[in-house]
């Protein structure tokens, strides 16, 4: 199914909005994001991960409260749901089942 | 304080877009990281640049999952609510007759013109689109120059041209030749029939689409002496289309039918009635021509190339300015230079001497859309103007709207498609108007009728529906506007607090704008027609009155003037190579004493009786004395400039006789020095000029003076002669007045135009006057009332009530008047070296008509108003 697969990107989103637990909204996960990847990550970009996210039920969110940074305007705040959750697991399976596999000896040198 | 505060906001449009056309449940959110972004921006990279990127942002941010989708409901209301639009416009236009009787005739005149225009602009778009690489055919343009004269750019090219490209040049795919003057006539059996047509190299189907009905489009034109018909011409010469393979001698050559063509499509460049294979032209012309491959022959031939696909052509002129500059080392004192120009700007493009078929100078284009759209526009205007002047009543309606839920773009919608629907239904009317306009319009003038057929397409009536859906929009936009902003509760409350009258200003700016426009039409046609019958009145320095010119085809003069001396009607007969006057010019190169000075001096070739007949004057000398053969004249008649551009002895004419010029090798002795008068047109300066013997001219005139004044019944016998002289041609004769009426005729179609557009402009602009005038005086009848029981009479009644509209009227005429007047002044008329002045009368003519014509509406109105009685008006309330 196309739905539960998760892109990379998709996948570094969604562990940044379990990383930053309570204050995930799109300007913090973008600036956690470049802080990690060392890459700049667009706001457009993010958004349209996040709209996808939503779209598959990988994460809820809801409105927080207004401040006066924003010009007023509240926050979004998102939150991984348990069938992200199950995804992130999952991806992590099976990136540890091909770890597992790898000969020591081949990966000693990095 | 408060605009540093705005300052450090993001743009507003930008805001105000994204809020459009995001969803709603994204929009915080985002509005809020955008926000954020714009602060974090404004504090690093100033303002400028945050409030950019925000601008940006917005855009980046338009994608498919935040734009809003139309609801099923919104469609829903708009699509119901159309029929309460049409409903409610119904009614308003059936409710106030008198103002949408004006706007829909305003608009249908105004857009029957716009129709004519779109037909003959979209006709002169789709010339030559029927060839299938129209976009890849280019066709070679020379541009000569002898000496320091001016260059000359010409459509034709030199043969030689044609095949160095042929033989050298890569990077062409096809190069066709083409040659003018295949003409003559056509022996069959024992019919003859004049034709006309081009030498076309065989490669030409492959440039240009033109489908045979029958023969072989590759090998048609490859053989000496084939011949390709058209279907017309091979009905008109042999009665059936059915003609491969027969023979036609077309003067002293045999050809050989190879090809019929289907007829050739109205809107091509290219016309011909026959091709003759242009190997034919080679063996025939090469002959008598020595020059015939001579670079410098380019006054008859016509390249035409076909590009591969997606060629470099720009690339490719660096090989014809190669070829140019290596070729001209061989022709002293000549320059030539070669260029390439696109199929499609053949026709709407610039004016080349001795092109093929018609052409039409964009210039020429915009000057007939400019004059349309500023009268559709006129049209336009009054539409606004009454809307927003009726706006009272309307005001209600739209209050009630805005109560029971509309909302502002849904007034908009109502408003726009009421002038939308106004414009259709002028459009309707407009149509038939157009039809009446379109014959006028064609015959015009004989060029307009071959140029543009104007035949009504599918793709013509939608650009018709389109120009007045486009027209409903530009006359609803301000009203639609006007009406959108109104305050629901404060026009239910009380009308009279609505300030309407707050856009009084711009009304008036309005209805100056169009009278400025009508008057500067109808001033410049009438000094157009002054100036227009003036020169037709010019005194041209010799007569031309019941002269009849007959151009003598080919013919024998002497068999023709037996016959025709024996008419009573005609009284003396002359024979001239060319007409003065007309707009031609033939002229040779002649010396005086110094052997480095040459010029070129106007000529025409006359037998005795010509300057006689024509009453030129003489200042010294006589008439030629001599009578010689063909080649061995020695004699020449000169005119003043001659003697002036020579110094010939110290400009004294007398002295002058017995001086004798060189003229193309000829010793010639000057017998007779004539006054000066205008060998050219108006618009030429007056040039030496000289007149020589000869007693036969095939090609020329003979120039008849007719003493009877029966000018019709002497046409007619005079025609019977010449249909005994040659059967074959049908007789080219024309009255010299109306010849020289015909060359300017393309002025008098100008000022007929402009004349036409202003008189529309004048009603349109009269029209809206009227309503504004009906509806101040009927909004004022109270006011007009109390005054009156006060005891204001009527005089002073109507001063008041026309003052505001009188002084509209004189400020455009204060803008209008000074702009004709410098617009003749310093642009037309210094293209024409001999013109009258403008005159005051022409001048203040159309000001004062229309000043008549608006004090006559507002006065009969204003004084309906005055004259009512003030108990009447003031016991209803």
């Amino acid at each position: 199914m196309k739905g539960t697969n998760l892109g990379e990107f998709e996948e570094l989103v969604l562990l940044t909005i379990a990383a930053l637990v309570n204050d995930a909204y799109s300007v913090a996960i973008c600036d956690e994001l470049e802080k990690i990847t060392g890459r700049s990550a667009k706001l457009g970009v993010v958004h349209a991960v996040l709209n996808r996210l939503d779209e598959k039920g990988l994460v809820k969110s809801k409105l927080g409260e207004a401040t006066s940074t924003r010009g007023g305007k509240r926050k979004r705040y998102y939150t991984v749901t348990s069938a992200g959750k199950a995804a992130l697991i999952k991806s992590r399976e099976v990136r540890d089942q091909l770890w597992d596999k790898i000969p020591d000896l081949i990966l000693k040198r990095a | 304080m408060m605009s540093k505060q705005q300052q450090d906001h993001p743009p507003k449009w930008a805001e105000r877009f994204l809020s459009w056309y995001c969803r709603p449940e994204l929009l915080e959110d985002l509005q809020g990281d955008l926000n954020e972004y714009f602060e974090r921006n404004l504090k690093t990279k100033g303002i400028k640049k945050a409030r950019l990127i925000y601008s940006i942002d917005v855009f980046k941010f338009f994608r498919s999952y935040t734009v809003r989708k139309p609801t099923f409901v919104n469609l829903l209301i708009n699509w119901i609510m159309i029929g309460s639009y049409i409903k409610t416009s119904g009614r308003s236009i059936v409710r106030n007759k008198l103002l949408s009787f004006i706007n829909i005739i305003g608009l249908s005149i105004s857009m029957s013109v716009g129709l004519l225009v779109i037909a003959f602009v979209s006709d002169l778009m789709s010339y030559d689109d029927f060839h299938e690489k129209k976009d890849r055919i280019y066709r070679i343009t020379t541009h000569y120059q002898f000496l320091e004269e001016p260059v000359i750019d010409l459509a034709s090219t030199s043969v030689k041209t044609g095949n160095k490209i042929r033989e050298n040049l890569s990077g062409v795919e096809e190069m066709v030749l083409l040659r003018n003057g295949f003409s003559g006539d056509a022996h069959i059996n024992e019919t003859t029939l004049p034709i006309d047509g081009l030498w076309a190299s065989e490669s030409f189907f492959k440039v240009f689409t033109f489908p045979m009905l029958s023969g072989d489009q590759r090998t048609a034109l490859k053989e000496p002496y084939s011949l390709v018909l058209t279907e017309k011409s091979a009905t008109k010469l042999f009665g059936t289309t059915d003609v491969i393979g027969k023979t036609v001698k077309v003067d002293t050559a045999n050809f050989t039918v190879t090809g019929v063509l289907k007829d050739i499509p109205k809107l091509s460049h290219l016309r011909f009635e026959a091709l003759a294979s242009f190997s034919t032209a080679e063996i025939l012309l090469n002959k008598k021509d020595a020059n015939f491959l001579g670079w410098d022959n380019i006054w008859s031939n016509y390249v035409y190339l076909l590009f591969p696909e997606n060629a470099n052509v720009n690339a490719w002129q660096t090989n014809l300015d190669k070829l140019s500059e290596k070729e001209s080392k061989s022709i002293p004192n000549k320059k030539i230079s070669l260029t390439l120009t696109p199929l499609k700007e053949i026709v709407l493009g610039k004016k080349y001497h001795n092109r093929i078929g018609p052409s039409v100078a964009p210039y020429v284009v915009w000057i007939i859309e400019g004059l349309a759209i500023a009268i559709i526009l006129s049209a336009c205007f009054n539409y606004t103007n009454l809307s927003i002047a009726r706006a009272l009543r309307r005001a209600r309606e739209v209050g009630i709207r805005k109560i029971i839920g509309a909302v502002k773009g849904q007034v908009i919608i109502q408003f726009i498609s009421e002038s939308v629907i106004i414009a259709l239904l002028a459009l309707a009317f407009s149509f038939p108007l157009f039809l009446f306009l379109r014959t006028q319009f064609i015959s015009l003038d004989k060029f307009i009728l071959e140029l543009v057929s104007l035949d009504i397409s599918s793709q013509l009536i939608v650009y018709f529906i389109i120009l007045a859906v486009t027209v409903g929009i530009v006359a609803g936009f301000l009203p639609a506007f006007f009406f959108s902003r109104i305050n629901a509760i404060q026009v239910l409350k009380n009308t009279s607090t609505l300030k309407i009258f707050r856009r009084v200003n711009m009304r008036k700016a309005l209805i100056v704008v169009q009278y400025t426009l009508s008057l500067i039409f109808i001033t410049t046609s009438f000094i157009g027609y002054k100036q227009y019958k003036d020169f037709l009145r010019l005194d041209l320095g010799f007569t031309t009155e019941n002269i009849l010119n007959i151009k003598l085809q080919g013919n024998r003069s002497d068999l023709l003037i037996k016959e025709l001396a024996e008419l009573p009607e005609v009284d003396q007969i002359s024979k001239s190579s060319m007409i003065t006057n007309l707009g031609s010019f033939y002229g040779a190169h002649i010396k005086y004493s110094n052997p480095n000075d040459s010029a070129i001096v106007w000529l025409n070739m006359v037998d005795e009786n010509y300057l006689p007949i024509h009453k030129h004057r003489f200042l010294a000398g006589t008439n030629f004395l001599l009578r010689p053969k063909k080649g061995e004249e020695s004699e020449v008649i000169v005119n003043e400039q001659v003697l002036k551009r020579f110094d010939i002895a110290k400009r004294d004419p007398v002295k002058a006789i017995g001086e004798v010029v060189t003229v193309d090798k000829h010793k010639l002795t000057i017998v007779g020095v004539l006054k000066d008068f205008h060998y050219g047109t108006v618009e030429e300066k007056i040039e030496p000029v000289m007149f020589r013997y000869s007693s036969d001219e095939p090609e020329g005139y003979l120039n008849v003076k007719i003493s009877s004044t029966d000018l019709l019944s002497t046409s007619e016998s005079i025609e019977r002669v010449w249909k005994k002289i040659d059967n074959v041609h049908p007789i080219d004769a024309g009255f010299y007045d109306d010849q020289i009426q015909m060359a300017y005729n393309q002025f008098s179609v100008m000022v007929k135009v402009i004349g036409f557009i202003g008189f529309l402009s004048i009603c349109i602009a009269s029209m809206g006057l009227f309503g504004m005038v009906v509806f101040t005086t009927e909004t004022r009848l109270k006011e007009i009332s109390i005054r009156k029981v006060l005891g204001a009479n009527e005089g002073s009644l109507i001063y008041m009530l026309s003052k505001g509209f009188l002084i509209l009227l004189t400020l455009s005429a204060l803008i209008a008047l000074p702009a004709t007047y410098l617009l003749f002044d310093k642009v037309i008329l210094i293209n024409f070296a001999y013109h009258q002045p403008i005159g005051w009368m022409e001048l203040l003519a159309g000001a004062i008509a229309i000043g008549l014509l608006a004090f006559m509406m507002i006065g009969s109105q204003t004084l309906k108003a005055a004259r009512s009685n003030p108990a009447e008006v003031l016991k209803s309330e």
